[in-house]
């Protein structure tokens, strides 16, 4: 088993120590190895068990409850449309057809690739200025179906 | 002299480009050899404006918006051929005073007085608006009589419950335990809400000092403040006062030499709805699945951990300064009923102006809209409007004169929650949002209870079947029977709020489901 992408297991190791004396700490410490790592793999899994003196059975019931955790890669860019309602009343349901065909994908999919990946966001709290998407940790108000293709080869602009 | 511009660090202004546009100004600046200093601030909450930039004047601060980068040059030669000579501006986007718009000379603004004026990060600016005012009057009180001070505002939870806050306080106050918590629930998830977001981006030092003074008050010494983590610019600004407040003194060990110690720590959420409701918030700070518990035990008694515990939504412990400051009265003077003191609302969906709009209770929707919204962003009629979030029913036209109260609302079968206001145009399919609120709740709801994990999935396969027209009226029957099931056999408001919506969805628009409106059961 490895754990590929930017680190060695070492540092899920270290995240683990640096906050497992906190109160109620595996929330943190999820959120610390998938920003490190980018998903929290099964040896992480049963790392974060024994230190915390819990079963893998335990911590995976943890990550499986919470949309926001994974257990495998991501793609490069993860595309998160909000699909609530402020949205829908300015067109998201529209944007959601159309992200779909542009990038030949379904929601909880990424294209073939690797570079982007789709899913959908309950409220991105952007409400007066939908429909909003979110790539990454960067949030963009707005979106017409235009914009979306902008906004998308401006980020893979960057990726080259 | 050096030039004074304000740009927005807040993410709606920057989901519209703030920090391009920041680094237009800087640009310019450097290339014209202008003394210009940006200052990142906070929003004014007015978005359809945003970025929104303003330029500080002899008369005041002067905004420009919605500006884009490519609008800077012109800007700029604006501001140094009129206003730096004390002429009106006169480009296309200019705004004039800030504080003379409309929209912003129209609110009360409380717990928003601040907002979009300071740069959130700064201790001087917090200081100099009557910052750590309510924290130093706090600590000349005893911890009774901060409790009677919030009970006599008549505060009540602005999360959308809307319990009296004070209650809450006294019944943790009077607990006995070693171990107390102050929980801030910031996981503002209901669709059509950001007055959460916009007080932890515009103005953080005004509830870190309303958690610290919840902490006196029950001699609580650990708080946290569960933020949802769709928000990362929040979490970047929370970070950063905090981090200030410790090094000012106003957090740790020695609260401005008060002897008394109080510690504050962000946790982040991880996209899990059900996790604003406060016992799954609760679990999910333990660190583990956001399930809801049974009541009672009530948090209050046994809360994180066991431990007496209060969970207070942002904008409740966002008024505490206020009310600490300027008093009970202060604060109750405003409101109707018993509701009482203001209440941020968020107009947001198809309008041309959305934005924060903070009033006192009382009056009504329809008030709101004309005097706010500027008509629907797509110039069609509006159809209906959901109030409250995904668990507020969706109102139509000859409802909009409810006053905006508690009681009145729930009166109406309605829900005024956190005060979110979502307008739909007369495009929206209703049945289509019923379908919706049921498939939210497929997707959110924590598994506990099976009305609410099984009976959502059961009511989308039923929406769907009256869309059909299969058995249309035996469908109906059978939604409103599982609509009753979810309410009754719920413990907590996903379950069994979400009935609301899709009730209010085939009461108030019947069309949208095949059935005979009012009028043609009299032919």
């Amino acid at each position: 088993m490895k754990i590929e992408f930017s680190s060695p297991l070492s540092n899920v190791e270290n995240i683990i120590d640096s906050l497992k004396n906190k109160e109620g700490s595996l929330l943190p410490i999820l959120h610390a190895i998938q920003k490190e790592v980018g998903y929290i793999a099964p040896q992480a899994i049963e790392r974060i068990a024994i230190k915390l003196k819990q079963t893998p059975a335990e911590i995976h019931g943890v990550i499986s409850f919470y949309h926001q955790f994974r257990t495998s890669p991501p793609a490069k860019y993860k595309i998160q449309i909000c699909r609530a309602e402020a949205c829908q009343s300015r067109g998201s349901r529209q944007l959601e057809v159309h992200a779909k065909s542009f990038l030949n994908i379904d929601y909880h999919q990424m294209t073939s690739d690797k570079k982007f990946s789709l899913d959908s966001v309950y409220c991105l709290g952007n409400c007066a200025t939908g429909p909003n998407i979110r790539i990454n940790d960067d949030l963009y108000g707005r979106i017409s179906n235009e914009k979306f293709e902008q906004v998308l080869s401006n980020v893979d602009r960057e990726l080259k | 002299m050096t030039m004074k511009i304000f740009i927005p660090r807040e993410s709606t202004a920057v989901s519209l480009g703030a920090h391009d546009v920041a680094q237009a100004f800087t640009h310019y600046a450097s290339h014209h050899d202008i003394d210009l200093k940006i200052i990142r601030n906070g929003s004014r909450g007015l978005f359809w404006l945003e970025p929104m930039i303003e330029i500080e004047t002899a008369q005041g601060r002067m905004a420009y918006g919605p500006v884009a980068s490519s609008d800077v040059e012109s800007i700029m030669a604006d501001i140094t051929d009129n206003i730096c000579h004390e002429k009106p501006p006169c480009h296309t986007l200019a705004l004039g005073l800030t504080e003379e718009i409309g929209y912003l000379k129209k609110q009360t603004r409380l717990t928003f007085a601040r907002a979009g004026i300071i740069d959130p990060v700064s201790l001087d600016d917090y200081l100099a608006l009557d910052g750590f005012k309510g924290l130093q009057k706090s600590l000349a009180l005893s911890t009774q009589e901060i409790v009677t001070a919030v009970v006599e505002s008549g505060l009540r939870g602005r999360g959308g419950a809307a319990f009296p806050t004070g209650i809450k306080w006294q019944t943790v106050r009077d607990a006995v335990a070693e171990q107390k918590y102050i929980v801030c629930n910031a996981d503002e998830g209901d669709s059509g809400t950001f007055a959460d977001k916009l007080v932890m981006e515009c103005d953080p030092f005004m509830l870190i000092e309303g958690i610290i003074i919840a902490g006196l008050a029950v001699g609580a010494n650990q708080g946290y403040i569960y933020l949802r983590s769709e928000y990362p610019i929040a979490d970047e600004i929370l970070q950063q006062a905090i981090k200030i407040a410790n090094e000012a003194g106003y957090l740790g060990d020695n609260i401005c030499g008060s002897g008394k110690s109080f510690n504050l720590e962000v946790r982040l959420g991880a996209e899990a709805y059900i996790c604003g409701e406060e016992t799954a918030l609760l679990e999910s700070l333990e660190g583990k699945r956001g399930m809801v518990r049974f009541k009672p035990p009530l948090p209050a008694l046994e809360g994180l951990f066991g431990k007496p515990t209060i969970v207070n939504n942002v904008l409740s412990l966002a008024a505490i300064p206020f009310i600490m400051s300027q008093g009970s009265q202060a604060y109750q003077q405003y409101g109707t009923n018993r509701s009482r003191g203001t209440l941020p609302f968020q107009l947001a969906g198809n309008v041309k102006q959305g934005g924060l709009i903070e009033l006192p209770f009382g009056s009504s929707l329809q008030d709101l809209i004309d005097d706010f919204s500027g008509g629907t962003a797509s110039d069609r009629p509006i159809k209906a409007i959901q109030v409250g979030g995904p668990l507020g029913a969706y109102l139509p036209l000859n409802k909009l004169d409810i006053p905006l109260d508690y009681e009145a609302f729930s009166q109406a079968s309605a829900v005024l929650g956190h005060g979110g206001i979502v307008v739909f145009d007369d495009s929206v399919d209703m049945l289509e949002q019923a379908r919706f609120s049921m498939e939210f709740c497929v997707v959110e709801s924590c598994g506990k209870c099976t009305p609410c994990r099984i009976g959502s999935t059961r009511g989308v396969e039923v929406i769907d079947r009256i869309k059909n027209n299969e058995r249309r009226a035996e469908n109906m029957t059978l939604l409103n029977d599982l609509c009753d099931t979810m309410i009754d056999g719920s413990l907590c408001a996903m379950g069994s709020m979400t009935p609301i919506p899709v009730r209010s969805a085939y009461n108030d628009f019947p069309q949208d489901f095949y059935l005979p409106t009012q009028e043609s059961n009299h032919d």
